[in-house]
C-alpha cells in the first residue's frame, strides 16, 4: 500500500511469514544475512549506531533509533531522494510471524527533487535500468 | 488503456533512446544534428527515436530555421519518480528475497 498524506509520505508492507520471530530477527540484524536480501552493510543492532547500506544503484545512510529484540527495530534511512524512518514490527501468529515494514518520510523542499539536481540523474537512470531488468 | 508508467518503461527500455533522453536531460536543448553526432546511429534513426520519445511526452520539439531543437520534459517522468510507488516496489521485492533467505537458513 502506498499513500501520500500531505507532506508526509508513507509506505507500509505487511506479510505473514511462516517462520518464528527469532529467526526473522536474525535476518533483519546480522550483517551477513542482511546482505543476502537487502544490501551490503555495516549494520549493528545497537542504539545510535550509524551504518550504511550500499548497492550498485546507490547508497543509504542510517542510524539505529529503537531496538526491542524479536519485536521491533527502527532506523533512519537517508538516500539521494529524501530522509525517512524505517520501522520493522514482528508479531507472532499461529502460523509464524506477521512482519510489518513501515517507511515514513518527508518531502524534500523541492517537490520534484530531480529538477536541477543533475547529479541525481545517473543514479536515477541506473535505478530505472535495474527496475526494467527486473520486470521483464 | 496503457498506464502512463508502462508507456514510459517501454519508451525508455531501448538503450539508444534512453541515451538520447539522458543527454537531453544532462545537457539541455539540442539539435537533431548535435544529437546525431554523438549517438552512433544515423540521423533518420535518431529522428525516429525522438519521435517515439515525443509521443510518450518525454521530449518537446521546436523548429528554428532549418534546425529542429529537442528538449527533455522532466514532468513526464512523474509517474516513475513517485516516491511511494518506487519504495513499495523496492520493499516488495526485498520481502521476497528475505523469505527466500529464511527458507535457506538453519
Amino acid at each position: 500500500m502506498a499513500e501520500s498524506q500531505g507532506e508526509t509520505l508513507n509506505v507500509t508492507i505487511e506479510r505473514e511469514i511462516p517462520f518464528p520471530a527469532e529467526k526473522i530477527w536474525r535476518a533483519l540484524t546480522q550483517p551477513h544475512l542482511l546482505e543476502e536480501w537487502l544490501m551490503k552493510n555495516d549494520f549493528k543492532p545497537a542504539i545510535d549506531h550509524r551504518f550504511s547500506f550500499s548497492a550498485e544503484w546507490g547508497a543509504v545512510e542510517g542510524q539505529v533509533l529503537e531496538i526491542e529484540p524479536h519485536r521491533k527495530l527502527s532506523y533512519t534511512w537517508g538516500d539521494h531522494n529524501l530522509k525517512s524512518t524505517v520501522t520493522w514490527t514482528l508479531t507472532p501468529t499461529d502460523k509464524g510471524t506477521l512482519l510489518r515494514m513501515e517507511q515514513t518520510g518527508f518531502r524534500p523542499d523541492q517537490p520534484r527533487y530531480y529538477q536541477g539536481a543533475q547529479a541525481g540523474w545517473p543514479k536515477f537512470l541506473a535505478a530505472l535500468e535495474e527496475l526494467l531488468a527486473r520486470i521483464d | 488503456m496503457q498506464q502512463p508508467h508502462e508507456v514510459l518503461f517501454r519508451t525508455l527500455a531501448d538503450p539508444t533512446r534512453r541515451a538520447l533522453f539522458e543527454r537531453l536531460c544532462r545537457d539541455g536543448d539540442q539539435t537533431v544534428r548535435a544529437l546525431t553526432a554523438k549517438a552512433g546511429v544515423s540521423q533518420p534513426a535518431v529522428s525516429k527515436h525522438l519521435g517515439v520519445l515525443k509521443k510518450a511526452g518525454l521530449v518537446r520539439d521546436r523548429h528554428e530555421g532549418r534546425q529542429t531543437h529537442y528538449s527533455a520534459q522532466l514532468d513526464a517522468l512523474a509517474p516513475l519518480t513517485d516516491w511511494a510507488n518506487q519504495m513499495t516496489r523496492f520493499w516488495e521485492s526485498r520481502f521476497d528475497d528475505l523469505e527466500a533467505l529464511l527458507r535457506r537458513m538453519d
